[in-house]
This record gives structure tokens, sequence and C-alpha cells, in this order.
């Protein structure tokens, strides 16, 4: 008991009450208890755009990375040639932030950057990528940097999920004919189900977060919500409505993981 | 994948000299080149990028002015990462970046290892909403924590401090160094521990002679793991600082009014940690995330 209470304490300090004094700055006002906050939030004309765009990347984006995921995982486990440097390669971007991220790639899709110099040279016209009113392409050159950045993770807990599965099993679905999508679908995705589930509510969560990709890449143009919450606290300098926004992304967070774990548990009813 | 291909076609026994069938072979072959295809396509995919900020980094000013840029590296020059490096606020925040990541890592090892010990070894009462909330505080997002903790450390005198951040990062770390620890303790057996007690060392010297260097690896994977995070964070860094930014902090408040070349160096120097880490961390990656977030 000793050993756990000065985690406890530290926890409780630097979560608890953060949290507490969050909700009532969130609502908080001049005078009392208030909605005010929301009202601003919501009728800031970023806010719905930021929401929209925030859950589009989501929706997109998650289902890319799981199969992209899951086929270098697999070619990972046919133990190529060299596969311990395409491991390594494959897992670097694992270790590089958000920010990070989206600055590698304004190096490829900046106005005068390498994509329109490939374009360039093999006589097209360049495309300015990243401009307002592209939001296309925009879309994409984000989309692309955040499943270039996050889709290592989903990719090392798949290959430590595989790692668990003997392949005796794959091997008897072999032995009576199955074919490789059969043996994909019926024996191994069933297998790595709770590691599938561990990474989707991680990776959903933390899809939640990102916010300098599109501010390294767009500036503005491309708002999502937790960069709105920095742009209401470090620009706008209105701590209530940051809390707001905060809250929001917390209870948007929750409520998926919540839901997330509510369907492994349904699932995992089932003998696996 | 190439294994359950095996050999189904044998030679009709009829003919006089049957021909061996090398269609399986080829097959086999052809899976192999297929297999290596894909891995150097997703190869050139995830390094490209690194590659292109690397030569974007190390190109003079006037090389990144040309139009169409060039792919080879012909004209190497410091002078970008220099004139970033010497920018206002770029090495103090470098310098404040490192502080930060090693006190934090100090830190929530401190908290931390006793902490995954206990989960690891005793059934406590309460250890199980114990570790649910470890769980919750890791879905926890950052935002939701800087902006009050700001009002909290400014009403303190804590605000715009490398320890300000320090505590932040402790906390958003602490869950993830706790669940590391403890499986890595999980798997020091039992049995060395208590074969230590009996040839008469303490709890304490049982734990510190026998059971630390065996955990020692996993625990210095945990606390690379912690710098990285600590040193990637950005939001809630920036939030919590003003002048004394860290790095990635740094490079954000400046984002919109700084040249590109200041941008490509910026994040080129915060990718250099990632590909060193992931260099020694490589073996361990797996390990942890497979065993420890279930």
């Amino acid at each position: 008991m000793l050993l756990i209470a000065p985690s406890i304490v530290f926890m409780t300090l630097l979560f608890g009450w953060p949290m507490v004094s969050g909700i009532l700055q969130a609502f908080g006002g001049p005078e009392g208890l208030t909605t005010a906050n929301f009202t601003r939030m919501a009728q800031d004309p970023y806010f719905w755009s930021s929401v929209g765009n925030t859950l589009l990347l989501i929706v997109v984006m998650i289902p890319i990375q799981f199969v992209l995921a899951l086929a270098m995982a697999l070619l990972i486990r046919a133990k190529p040639r060299g596969s311990s440097v395409y491991f390594y390669i494959w897992a670097i971007p694992l270790a590089v932030s958000d920010l990070a991220a989206g600055l590698v790639w304004l190096t490829v899709f900046t106005d005068r950057g390498y994509l329109n110099s490939v374009l360039a040279s093999v006589g097209l016209e360049p495309v300015s990528w990243l401009a307002y009113d592209n939001y296309a392409s925009m879309f994409m050159a984000v989309l692309i940097a955040e499943v270039w950045r996050a889709t290592s993770l989903v990719f090392v807990i798949v290959v430590a999920g595989l790692q668990s599965i003997p392949k005796d099993y794959e091997e008897a679905a072999g032995v009576f004919g199955a074919g490789f999508w059969d043996r994909l679908w019926h024996v191994t995705l069933p297998l790595l189900r709770p590691s599938l589930q561990t990474a989707l509510i991680l990776r959903t969560i933390l899809a939640f977060q990102t916010f300098a990709v599109a501010l390294a890449l767009t500036g503005q143009n491309f708002p999502l919500v937790v960069g709105e919450t920095y742009r209401w606290y470090t620009g706008l300098q209105d701590a209530n409505v940051a809390s707001a926004l905060a809250l929001v992304v917390m209870a948007v967070s929750m409520v998926t993981a919540v839901g997330y774990l509510k369907l492994l548990k349904d699932q995992s009813e089932a003998p696996r | 994948m190439s294994h359950a291909t095996t050999n189904k076609a044998t030679a009709p026994a009829d003919r006089p000299a049957p021909e061996v069938d090398r269609r399986p072979l080829a097959r086999r072959r052809r899976n192999r080149i297929l297999l290596q295809v894909g891995c150097i396509l997703i190869t050139l995919f995830m390094a490209l990028p690194i590659y292109l900020i690397a030569l974007s980094a190390t190109s003079s000013r006037a090389a990144l002015q040309e139009f169409p840029l060039s792919f080879i590296p012909n004209n190497f020059s410091l002078e970008t990462m220099q004139t970033f490096l010497q920018s206002t606020g770029i090495l103090g925040g470098l310098i404040n970046s490192v502080q930060v990541g090693i006190f934090t890592l100090l830190l929530s090892l401190i908290i931390g290892v006793p902490a995954g010990y206990a989960v690891a070894r005793f059934a406590f009462p309460g250890r199980d909403p114990y570790q649910l909330f470890l769980l919750f505080t890791r879905a926890l997002p950052i935002v939701v924590l800087s902006v009050p903790l700001a009002q909290l450390f400014l009403q303190t005198g804590l605000y715009d401090s490398v320890l300000a951040v320090v505590l932040l990062h402790t906390a958003l770390a602490l869950p993830t160094t706790i669940l590391i620890t403890s499986s890595v303790f999980l798997g020091v057996p039992r049995d060395v521990e208590e074969a230590a007690r009996i040839f008469g060392c303490s709890p304490v010297q049982a734990f510190l002679k026998v059971v630390m260097p065996m955990a020692i690896p996993g625990i210095a994977a945990a606390s690379i793991f912690t710098f990285v995070m600590s040193w990637n964070e950005v939001l809630g860094a920036s939030i919590l600082t003003l002048n004394q930014r860290t790095l990635p902090a740094q490079v954000l408040s400046s984002l919109a009014e700084s040249p590109l070349a200041y941008r490509f160096a910026g994040g080129f120097l915060l990718v250099i940690p990632a590909l060193i880490f992931i260099f020694f961390m490589r073996r361990y990656l797996t390990n942890m995330w497979g065993s420890t977030i279930r």
C-alpha cells in the first residue's frame, strides 16, 4: 500500500483537481454558473467545421490504417529477407510527434515542394495542394501525413498480437485446404481480435487529439477540434471557452472508449 | 504465407520419364518476389518523407528556392540548420526539452516503479479499481488537463517553468510507466525473489539485488518511451509556458511567421530522436505494446 500511495496522490493532484476545476471553468463566467461559454464556442465559425473535419478524418483514416497495418504485419510475419530492417523503418513514425509529421510532409506538399517538383519534371502543372480553396487536396495531405505517422502504432500492436498466435492453427487450416484469404478471415483475424480492439480504442482516442499536423500543413485552413482549443487559449486568450472545448473533446473520447469497450465485452463472450 | 503452398501436383505415373513439376517452385519464388515488392513499397512510403526532410534541412537556402527541387543531395550545407539553431528561443527550447524529458523520466520512475511492483506482486485491496483508474487516465486527452493546470500554475507561480511541464508530462507518462513496469516485474519469477529471501536478504535487498537487475532492460525501455513522449508532447507544453518553451512548443508558436527553411530544420531536429530511440528500442516495441495495454 505504501508503494502505490505516491502514485495515487500524484495522480489525484494532477488529474482529479484539474478536471474538477476544468469543469467549473467551462461553466464559469463573470456572474456564476452559465452555459455562455458553450454558446460562444458553438457560434464560432470555425467550431462546426473543426468538428466535421475531425470526424471525417477519423472515419476515413482508421480503416485505412488498420488495413495497412495488418498488411504490414503479415508481410513482416512472412519473414522476408531483411525483415528486421523493414521493422525498424516501419516503426520509426511511432516516435515522431504530430507536429514533426506535419512539417515532414510539408516538404512534400508545399507549393514549391517535392510533389510539385515531380509534377513539373514530367511536364504537368504544379498544384497548390494546401491552398484554402482546395479542400479535397488539403484533406488528402493531412490524411496521408496522419496515416504515415500513426499506422506504426497499430502495426506494432498487431505484430505483437500475431506473435502470440501459434502458427499451428493456420497450418491446420491450410492442411484442410483453406486458401490464404480464408485463413486470414476465419483463423487469423478472430484470434487477433483482442489486439485489434486495443489498437482501435487507443488509436481513436489519440486521433481525436490530432491537431499539430493540420496546423503545420495548412495553418488555420483545416481546423481540428483540439487545434481550436489551442487557438482559443493562446490566440484569443479565453480560457473558459478553451475549457468548454476541452470538455467536449473529453466527452467524445469517453463515449467512444466506452462504446468500444461495450463492443469488446459483447464479442468476447463468444469463444475465441 | 508461402509455407502452405505444398507440392500438390505429382507427376502422372504412365509417362516414361516424368518431368519434374517446377510450378510450385516457380510459385514459391513468385511469392517471395511479391513479398519483397510489398515490403519495398511500404518502406518507400515510410522512409522517403524522412529522407526528404533530412534533404531539405541540409540544403542551403538558395537550393531550397530552386524549382523543381532536386531529389539528390548535391549541395549539402549546414546553413539552414545553423540559421535555425541561432533563431531566438531555439537553443533555449532545446535545453528545456532535454531537461523536461530527463526530469519527467526520473520522476515517473521514482513514483511509477514502486507502484508497478505493487501491482505485479501484491493483491492489495482496491487493486482492480486502481488499474481501472490508470486505464481511465490514459484515455484522458491532454487538453483537458492543460488548460485548468495552466490556471492553477498561474496562481501558484509555477507557470512558465520547466517544473510545470515536468509535472504535466509525468502525469501523462505515469500510467504507462506503471503498466509497463508491472508487466516487467511479472516477467521476473517470484521464486528468484523468494530464494533471495531464504538466503538472508531483506525484502528491500532482494528487490535491489535480485529483481532490479533482471528488470532493468524493460525499465530502460519504459523510460525511453517516457522521454520520447515528453519530447513529442506539444499542446500541453505550449499552453503551460510562455518564455520557457520546449522545442516543439517553440516551433509551433512561431510556425505562422517563419520561413519554410526554418520549419524544415525544426521538423528535422524533432525527427532525429525518433530515429535513434526506435533503433535502440526496436526489440522491446512488440513486448511493450503487446503485453501492457490490455
